[in-house]
């Protein structure tokens, strides 16, 4: 039982940290408050997948994060897009897919994000979220649907296409 | 789209996330995650490192004779032992903690940044509690060292330790080092290795340790 226990994962929670919230600081507060909770709460993590855990606390304060910015988890309508943060970077390329990415719903952005770069298989992705198996799949299919046409839509506009 | 095509474009997606986002897994750690350490932890090691720091400090008077010259090790895991020993020498002094004092100290910037050959600023430590006695010149593995020292109302002493970097240096995150009664965090980056020496608890330390990192960010 140990902070080092936890360290060899801090790359992949600033990865996923970052995809999910756009900004560089924005998404290493939130690896900080992360690490904080998951290290007042190490006690309650019974030996199994630290990985889904550390995922999972991530979610939670996540989820507070934007309950505190007012910002929905889940929308109904689908073309709303939400951006919680103005993406600092510069790249043209760089910059439509991380506001492509911020066009999905917070739900559907991080189970795209866990399969996309944890690999993740989805019952990894239910544990980590919380969610039954049979919602990370719908929301995975219309997350990444509503990926593939916002990319697209990005691609028309700067005259770019997106490879099929 | 057929099951085929989706398969494609999924997969397409995944290649794209993974080349924007992978290059994060290799960023340096903010030096912050590690140091946001449970107090539980401290508390637990705290017991281990009395016990190491009676040891070694009662074997350190034998060893000292010792005639032996270490082995070469790297700079960058000596740096808290020089700092460590620069701190038990001179911050019990008492007459003559440091060589430039306070009131002096645009003389002192002036003098220490021109021995070593590079722009120094002295971090604000006042809202620790610790104010700026002065600083000093000490000799280095190969080249003159610049050490500050502040001073708590209580009468407890800091050092800050600035050196230039040494070839093999790397550029770490904050690491920790108990030399005796000495807690050291210590980092090295483009520019400098700092430590920063106390005898003071490890939590305090390293708050401080990130205020003065904070402050010397270029």
């Amino acid at each position: 039982m140990d902070y080092n226990l936890i360290v060899p994962f801090i790359p992949n929670l600033r990865r996923y940290a970052r995809a999910l919230v756009g900004d560089r600081d924005g998404a290493d507060d939130l690896v900080q408050d992360t690490l904080e909770r998951a290290v007042r709460k190490f006690h309650l993590w019974r030996p199994g997948d630290l990985r889904a855990w550390l995922f999972s606390i991530m979610h939670n304060v996540f989820v507070n994060q934007l309950k505190a910015r007012k910002i929905p988890y889940a929308v109904d309508i689908d073309d709303i897009a939400i951006a919680a943060h103005v993406p600092t970077v510069t790249s043209v390329d760089v910059l439509d897919l991380q506001r492509s990415l911020l066009a999905l719903a917070p739900e559907q952005r991080e189970v795209v994000l866990l399969v996309a770069l944890e690999d993740m298989t989805y019952s990894e992705v239910s544990t980590s979220l919380g969610i039954p198996i049979g919602t990370v799949m719908s929301r995975l299919s219309r997350g990444r649907e509503k990926l593939r046409r916002a990319m697209s839509g990005e691609a028309t506009r700067s005259g770019l296409r997106v490879v099929q | 789209m057929t099951e085929e095509e989706d398969r494609m474009e999924y997969a397409e997606q995944n290649r794209l996330l993974r080349r924007q986002f992978d290059t994060i897994l290799t960023e340096p750690i903010p030096a912050r995650m590690y140091l946001k350490r449970p107090a539980w932890l401290d508390y637990a090691r705290a017991a281990s490192f009395i016990a190491i720091g009676l040891a070694i400090g009662l074997a350190l008077p034998m060893l000292r004779p010792a005639p032996a010259p270490a082995p070469v090790v790297v700079n960058t895991t000596t740096l808290p032992i020089r700092a460590a020993r620069a701190h038990l020498v001179y911050s019990p002094e008492v007459r003559h903690p440091v060589e430039v004092e306070a009131k002096d100290q645009e003389h002192l910037v002036k003098w220490l940044s021109k021995r070593l050959d590079m722009q120094l600023r002295i971090p604000v430590l006042s809202s620790e509690g610790f104010e700026l006695l002065g600083g000093r010149l000490l000799p280095g593995n190969d080249g003159p060292v610049a050490q500050f020292m502040y001073q708590e109302a209580t009468g407890k002493r800091l050092t800050l330790y600035v050196t230039r970097p040494h070839k093999g240096d790397t550029v770490t995150a904050f690491r920790f080092a108990q030399e005796g009664p000495v807690s050291v965090f210590y980092w090295i980056d483009r520019d400098c290795g700092y430590a920063l020496s106390g005898d003071i608890d490890k939590p305090a330390l390293a708050r401080i340790a990130t205020s003065v990192y904070k402050q010397l960010e270029p």
